[in-house]
């Protein structure tokens, strides 16, 4: 048993953020070159690297404090965002929305003044309201990661995902990428479709025009819906729409199926999850339309029998359980390049 | 008696279809005279050479929160901040709390206003009691001792029966109906306009047919009671379209449009600047109906232009800055917008047609002109309230000198044209800005 065997004692894999780094929060990955994208790949495999050892820790974040806030229950995701802060060795404390002041009804800024006292050089944060962690980041002087605000973004997800990919297919470049289900109310879908177009991939959204957000779905409505100084074209992600889940799949390279709510039958989004599984579910029928050995993906947590088949969830073609655990690395990834920015 | 001369301006009174350079002489709290000496000998004179001189400005929706919301405003600051931005009749909305919707109500606004408030108070009353939308308030009562109007807005009436009984008492009475056009159902969880901008933010939209149809059902029913419908901040191209082909066939229905709706659109919300993350999410951009389209935007201007909608209207709306200071999701709706007025109808507007839909185009819309006679108008006899006018003048939206308590606009740092140079209301000066 030797020190080196454990790796070295201070030094991370990765010595000095690339400098294509520059940022000091993650809230969404809409916004990000293809060279950033690489600088957290490239992360990534060298957490991985840490991950495999016998003791898989590096100091790298001693000393820093990262403060897990969730205003929404999410177990895998504050586990892994909380395994990835230890396995640097920083001091994680996890905040809930309940059984805390926050469930007094204070509001989020003062809770933000609360955490500017308590000191934490980097605030993970889920709310259940889009845009909440853009309204801490212009509030707090620590770095903010978006762990998922309500349907807007889940940059984390979309960075595992991209990985998970890669490690499969290489570069994603021109690969056709279907994306099935609940589009309208999904954060994994749109922050996917940001990463997925920045590294030049093919993205197709599919689902019935109920779950499709309102700005791709009423491109056949009478009233005009591109503006006249033509901004609309530019902020909206050039995806491909399809509610025809056949036609979707052909040709695809990777299918990501996602979890569907079963709220959106009582919100007359749907007749009944029977329909939902006959048009749309991922089955092994269906898959014989995408190219041989696509990858089947799923965020979690997976309603089998509903959106996916239970034997395709389990099928060799499936990386559903890789997704999960390429999520600590790459959170290691982001806390490792948003946490060395911070003042120490 | 007091006399106040106000010469050399260049007079604007679209009523009469006057703009000249002339005189104005007000006595005893009433125009007395316009000419091109008038007020040789008065106790007080202006000079307003190089300014326009119109009525004071009338604003038919208001939200002056008192009582009950005092933190937000009161009789006496919403008044305050109308002077500031050239209004000296304000109609003030029920919704308080307690809403206004009995007497004794109405009777403290008009009292409170009398004692505290810089320009004239004319109270709205609640459509139904309580304003939960289940029974009619005692609407002859409340028109007996001063309502000049009834609204339910910011909780439309959904019930279809009810808004048509409403319609035809109100008939009866001579009162016009305000709705708040909006399907609840169609709308609900909506923050902003449902499209590409609501798409990008992944926030709740509110459709521009939510608006429509309730317009619809609205004039459906005036036209089968013969009752008069004012249909309040409209918002969306199809609701233009809608109230002019109604307007074609003489049904009675008039239209107020806010000034942000005329010149601002959704891209407001997410336009920030130097906001981390590039989304702002601004939530003094949160008002309801939405900032919709460019599109949206420019025919409402159009429908104001050839008289499908009938005036602006500020459905001023403050609020204090925790309200404003949190997720998009739970901020309160509304911009404060009495003292951005004049600056964005003349964005949207020339002079002319922005003084016209400041002050007769109100005045008609609601009637208002049956109980005060002149009002809105520099006619001899008339209200003795003028407001002056510079109209190139440029400056920079600072909300922190508001006079309105509700610092929230969207506008904060936006260089406007158009400012007022002084409000003149009962023949006193109530602001001066000189
Ligand atoms: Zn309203």
């Amino acid at each position: 048993m030797t020190q080196e065997k454990l790796g070295p004692p201070t030094a991370p894999a990765v010595a000095e953020p690339p400098r294509a780094w520059t940022r000091s929060h993650l809230l969404d990955v809409d916004d990000f070159a293809p060279a950033e994208l690489e600088v957290v790949m490239q992360t990534t495999d060298a957490m991985k690297e840490v991950l495999g050892r016998d003791v898989p820790r590096v100091p790298a974040l001693r000393g820093k404090t990262i403060v897990t806030l969730f205003y929404e229950a999410s177990t895998r995701t504050r586990a892994s965002f909380e395994l990835a802060g230890k396995a640097l060795g920083a001091d994680v404390i996890n905040i809930s929305a309940g059984g805390s002041s926050v469930e007094k009804g204070e509001s989020l800024i003062d809770t933000v003044r609360t955490l500017q006292a308590v000191g934490a050089d980097v605030l993970v944060m889920r709310h259940w309201a889009a845009g909440a962690p853009y309204l801490v980041a212009r509030h707090l002087q620590a770095a903010v990661i978006n762990a998922g605000d309500g349907a807007h973004a889940h940059p984390t997800q979309a960075l595992l995902d991209l990985y998970t990919i890669r490690n499969h297919l290489g570069d994603v470049r021109g690969r056709r990428v279907v994306i099935v289900g609940d589009i309208e109310h999904s954060r994994v879908a749109r922050s996917n479709i940001w990463s997925l177009l920045a590294m030049g991939a093919e993205v197709i959204v599919c689902g019935p025009p109920t779950l499709l957000p309102a700005g791709l779905r009423s491109q056949k409505a009478s009233r005009p819906t591109v503006e006249e100084n033509g901004r609309e074209a530019m902020a909206l992600p050039p995806v491909q729409v399809e509610t025809n889940l056949e036609r979707a799949l052909e040709g695809a390279e990777v299918v990501m199926t996602l979890r569907l709510q079963k709220e959106r039958m009582q919100g007359g989004l749907l007749p009944s999850l029977r329909e939902y599984a006959t048009l749309y579910q991922l089955n092994e029928e269906r898959m014989s339309r995408a190219q041989t050995g696509a990858l089947v993906m799923h965020p979690g947590p997976m309603n089998e029998g509903i959106e996916i088949s239970p034997g395709l969830a389990s099928s060799l073609q499936s990386v559903i359980e890789e997704q999960v655990t390429n999520g600590v690395a790459v959170r290691m990834a982001v806390l490792y390049l948003i946490a060395r920015g911070t003042k120490q | 008696m007091t006399t106040l001369a106000i010469r050399g301006g260049r007079v604007i009174d679209p009523a009469k279809s006057v703009d000249t350079i002339a005189d104005l002489l007000i006595a005893d709290g009433h125009i007395a005279e316009v000419g091109p000496y008038a007020g040789k000998d008065a106790s007080e004179t202006i000079n307003a050479s190089g300014l326009v001189v119109c009525p004071g400005f009338v604003d038919i929706h208001a939200h002056l929160r008192e009582p009950g919301l005092e933190h937000k405003e009161t009789i006496a600051s919403g008044t305050r901040a109308a002077a500031r931005g050239g209004f000296t009749t304000v109609c003030a909305m029920p919704n308080t709390e307690p809403p206004i919707d009995s007497a004794g109500m109405i009777e403290f606004v008009l009292r409170t206003a009398q004692t505290q408030g810089a320009v004239r108070v004319l109270p709205i009353a609640c459509i139904t009691r309580g304003r939960v939308g289940k029974e009619l308030a005692d609407l002859a009562e409340l028109a007996q001792v001063g309502a000049v109007a009834f609204t339910d807005d910011g909780a439309p009436v959904a019930d279809a029966h009810l808004m048509r009984s409403a319609l035809e008492y109100a008939g009866m009475l001579g009162v016009p109906v305000i709705d708040h056009c909006e399907d609840a159902v169609l709308s609900a969880g909506g923050v902003m306009h449902e499209g590409w901008v609501s798409t990008r933010l992944g926030l709740r939209g509110n459709p521009a047919a939510a608006e429509e149809t309730i317009v619809a059902r609205d004039i459906a029913l005036a036209e089968a009671t013969g009752s008069h419908v004012h249909i309040a901040h409209v918002s969306t191209a199809g609701s233009v379209s809608i109230i002019r082909q109604a307007k074609s066939r003489a049904v009675r229905v008039t239209a107020e449009v806010t000034p942000h709706h005329l010149t601002l659109t959704h891209e407001a919300i997410i336009d920030a600047g130097e906001a981390p993350g590039g989304l702002a999410y601004d939530t003094n951009a949160k008002v309801n109906p939405p900032l919709r389209t460019q599109f949206d935007a420019e025919a409402c201007a159009e429908g104001l232009r050839d008289g499908t909608i009938d005036c602006i209207a500020t459905d001023h709306a403050p609020h204090a800055i925790q309200d404003k200071l949190c997720e998009f999701d739970t901020a309160a709706f509304g911009i404060s917008g009495l003292e951005t007025a004049l600056g964005l109808a003349l964005t949207a507007l020339s002079l002319q047609e922005a003084v016209r839909a400041l002050t007769i185009g109100p005045v008609r819309a609601l009637g208002l002109d049956a109980r005060i006679e002149g009002l809105g108008t520099l006619s001899a006899g008339a209200p003795g309230d003028v407001v002056l006018v510079e109209p190139e003048a440029e400056w920079t939206v600072e909300p922190e000198t508001f006079a309105s308590k509700g610092k929230n606009t969207p506008l904060a740092g936006r260089t406007l044209h158009g400012g007022v140079a002084a409000t003149i209301y009962d023949g006193r000066i109530v602001f001066d800005g000189r």
